[in-house]
């Protein structure tokens, strides 16, 4: 049964319900975790790890640990943001990500966090992988260079049936993300602009919208990743 | 025994080339050549990609006019979106790209003839090269660093205040523009204090252009003789023959005025010209076909421009243009020099050309984009700071890009560079016992007139220096000169 419980994050105390995850509740209290893969109600899958947060001193996802009472949460220390920082600039080294010819650039969430953790450069060598871009798709192109494999287009882009129109293919450092060859073929304008909007990087693009918004007019152009949250007032607390 | 000089790497300019010069055993010019020895490939690496990301993309090429890349990228993609050839802009689309043009084309001279070119100037080309420079500028006339620096700026807040940022913004999009300009961006270009108004801006052009015209009058034998050789001129100009650097058609004449390129429609420019690739240089030799690879090479840019206009429609630079068709008889100029004087008026034009569209309700509002039938080919053509800017580009059915051809100002200009490097090397180092620094400075000073942008050229990465070598016949260096 749904009840309210408190816990704790960084010496603060807060208010939560039972059936909210550590990251929900937290952003309920106008705090801020990372995340990419999380995306606001889609089923929390725990891939990016970004939102790490130490749990009553153990290493837990906020994004797929539901809270308890009495729960002592660690978010905002040296150590994490070390370890999510990592995490970024191993994306960052892992794909080809040409920030100055992306159109997503400025609404980016990936760049965006760079922003946020000071990444100037990465501290891991590139691979450069050759990877491909798929633009068979009539409405949309499906850029694997940018490609972080957070699914969250699989799990958010789904047909009347909840059948995921977006795949995994392939295995290991292999895999990729595919438009279903069948299902793909029903994607309605508004599904595609939703996969757009979904997707945390520019690897799912709707085709001939590129730049359309101007510089100083995207979402993080203006503020840094997060401060939506912090900036909320609180209610609750 | 023969000697090569080697001058590398070429200074003050955009990118990084070399001048080698080949003696003989009496001293005399065998060959000069200057080599771009960078390479990049964007023509490459833009394959593959969506067209709608051309013009974002292309216009990483450069730092100093990318605006230019940008535009041409996206003319040519208004082509391939069906919004025309370039004439089918809505009024706002079309206006708020002219103006980030001109602010473009404006801060570009600016830099060329106050931080590069007029050192050389005001010095002198044998002047100690610890002087011979903008920091040497500032210490001898504060007045006019700041005011170099100010105009600068401004072309470069137009910039911002039509692409988003003053370097690699996103304003253009096939089809049009991203943006209006506010009522307060509009408010600060007009009338931004203490010296960011488009008045101040106009009044300072024309200065410049004062300055020019006292210098001229005293030092001659630089401005007129320094260097003087026959060349074709090519450029775009509107219909009815007036400058125009955003769009019209393509215009070439001979060294005497004779038109040896009809007012073509640029859409059709590889009919009427071809680059020739040499085994010593990246960068290609362009030249029109119809006079083969020997005669048919051309010059661009300002001077270009001016011997192609038939008149400028802002008044202040055509009475400027008056005063320089006369000068030179109502002929063509065959003066590289006269390229600073030339640059000078554009610098005039564009300050006119910004006032007049600030003052524009266009630009406030209106339709941004307009779109049609899709092609899959589009040719986009402005006339860079530089010179004549061929962009070409054929996309797939997935509206990927499968062909890119950038022909760049600076390439255009490749002979006449080569051309102007000889004739300085064998006027200020034939039969001299030593090559000295003033000697190799003098060659630099004739690459320097045409403002090149080496990496442009090549697509190519990097800083500008261009470095001067001397070889014996037996290729051993006998001088060099690096920066």
């Amino acid at each position: 049964m749904n009840k309210v419980v408190k816990i704790d994050i960084d010496g603060l105390e807060c208010i939560a319900n039972s059936d909210q995850y550590i990251i929900e509740a937290a952003r309920e209290n106008g705090i801020y975790i990372p995340t990419l893969c999380n995306y606001p109600g889609v089923k929390p899958k725990g891939g990016c790890r970004i939102c790490t947060v130490r749990v009553n001193g153990k290493q837990m996802t906020a994004c797929t640990t539901p809270v308890s009472d009495g729960m002592r949460i660690e978010n905002n220390t040296e150590e994490l943001i070390n370890l999510r920082k990592s995490i970024v600039e191993l994306l960052l080294v892992e794909g080809n990500h040409f920030c100055p010819s992306c159109e997503k650039s400025g609404n980016c969430e990936l760049q965006a966090l760079a922003y946020r953790f000071g990444i100037m450069a990465p501290r891991f060598p590139y691979l450069f992988p050759v990877r491909k871009v798929d633009a068979s798709h009539p409405k949309i192109i499906k850029d694997q260079n940018r490609c972080i494999l957070c699914k969250r287009c699989i799990r958010a882009i789904t047909d009347e049936k909840g059948r995921s129109v977006f795949a995994y293919r392939r295995r290991s450092s292999r895999v990729e993300v595919v438009v279903d060859s069948k299902l793909g073929k029903q994607l309605t304008d508004e599904l595609a602009q939703k996969a757009m909007d979904v997707c945390p990087v520019g690897s799912i693009l709707v085709k001939e919208k590129g730049f359309i918004t101007p510089i100083g007019e995207r979402k993080y152009d203006k503020n840094p990743i997060g401060s939506d949250i912090e900036n909320i007032t609180i209610t609750k607390r | 025994m023969g000697q090569k000089i080697t001058i590398d790497p070429v200074t003050r300019v955009e990118g990084h080339g070399k001048v080698t010069i080949h003696l003989d055993n009496d001293g005399n010019i065998e060959q000069t050549r200057l080599h771009i020895v960078e390479f990049r490939g964007f023509e490459r690496f833009v394959q593959g990609r969506p067209y709608w990301e051309a013009p974002v993309l292309v216009q990483r090429l450069c730092g100093i006019c990318p605006v230019s890349h940008h535009l041409a990228a996206a003319k040519a993609m208004d082509v391939i979106v069906g919004a025309g050839t370039g004439d089918g802009l809505t009024p706002t689309g079309e206006k708020m790209r002219r103006l980030m043009h001109y602010g473009q084309v404006f801060q570009s001279h600016t830099l060329h003839f106050f931080h590069l070119a007029s050192p050389d100037l005001l010095f002198g080309i044998d002047s100690d090269p610890l002087k011979r420079n903008i920091i040497g500028i500032a210490m001898e006339n504060r007045e006019l660093a700041v005011q170099a620096v100010m105009m600068r700026k401004y072309g470069q807040e137009v910039i911002k205040a039509t692409a988003g940022k003053k370097i690699h913004g996103t304003g253009a999009i096939p089809g049009g523009i991203n943006k209006h300009l506010s009522e307060e961006e509009r408010d600060y270009l007009l009338n931004g204090e203490p010296m960011v108004n488009i008045d101040q801006i106009i009044s300072w052009s024309q200065g410049a252009l004062d300055f020019f015209h006292d210098y001229h009058q005293k030092n001659k034998e630089i401005i007129d003789r320094f260097i003087e050789f026959p060349s074709s001129y090519l450029s775009l100009v509107r219909k009815d023959g007036a400058l125009d650097i955003y769009h019209g058609v393509l215009r070439a004449v001979d060294s005497k005025g004779k038109k040896i390129l009809h007012d073509i429609d640029y859409h059709e420019y590889y009919r009427y010209i071809d680059e020739e690739v040499r085994s010593w240089s990246y960068m290609k030799f362009p030249y029109l076909k119809e006079y083969g690879r020997e005669t048919g090479w051309y010059t661009v840019g300002p001077l270009a421009r001016m011997n192609t206009a038939d008149f400028i429609d802002t008044p202040l630079a055509q009475k400027e243009l008056e005063i320089f068709k006369a000068y030179n008889n109502g002929k063509p100029s065959n003066k590289p020099m006269h390229m600073h004087w030339s640059r000078l008026i554009e610098i005039l034009h564009c300050a006119e050309k910004m006032k007049e569209l600030l003052n524009d309700p266009d630009v406030l509002e209106g339709e941004l984009v307009v779109k049609g039938n899709k092609t899959d080919e589009g040719v986009g053509l402005v006339e860079a700071p530089r010179g004549t800017l061929f962009h070409h580009y054929k996309i797939n059915e997935d509206d990927q890009i499968v062909m890119a051809n950038l022909i760049v100002s600076t390439t255009n200009n490749n002979q006449p560079m080569n051309e102007a490097v000889n004739q300085v090397a064998n006027k200020v180092m034939k039969g001299q016992p030593k090559i000295t620094e003033g000697m190799m400075n003098a060659v630099e000073v004739a690459i320097r007139a045409y403002d090149p942008c080496l990496s442009c050229a090549t697509h190519a990465l990097g800083q500008m220096p261009l470095e001067i070598t001397v070889l014996d016949s037996q290729n051993n260096i006998i001088d060099s000169k690096h920066s």
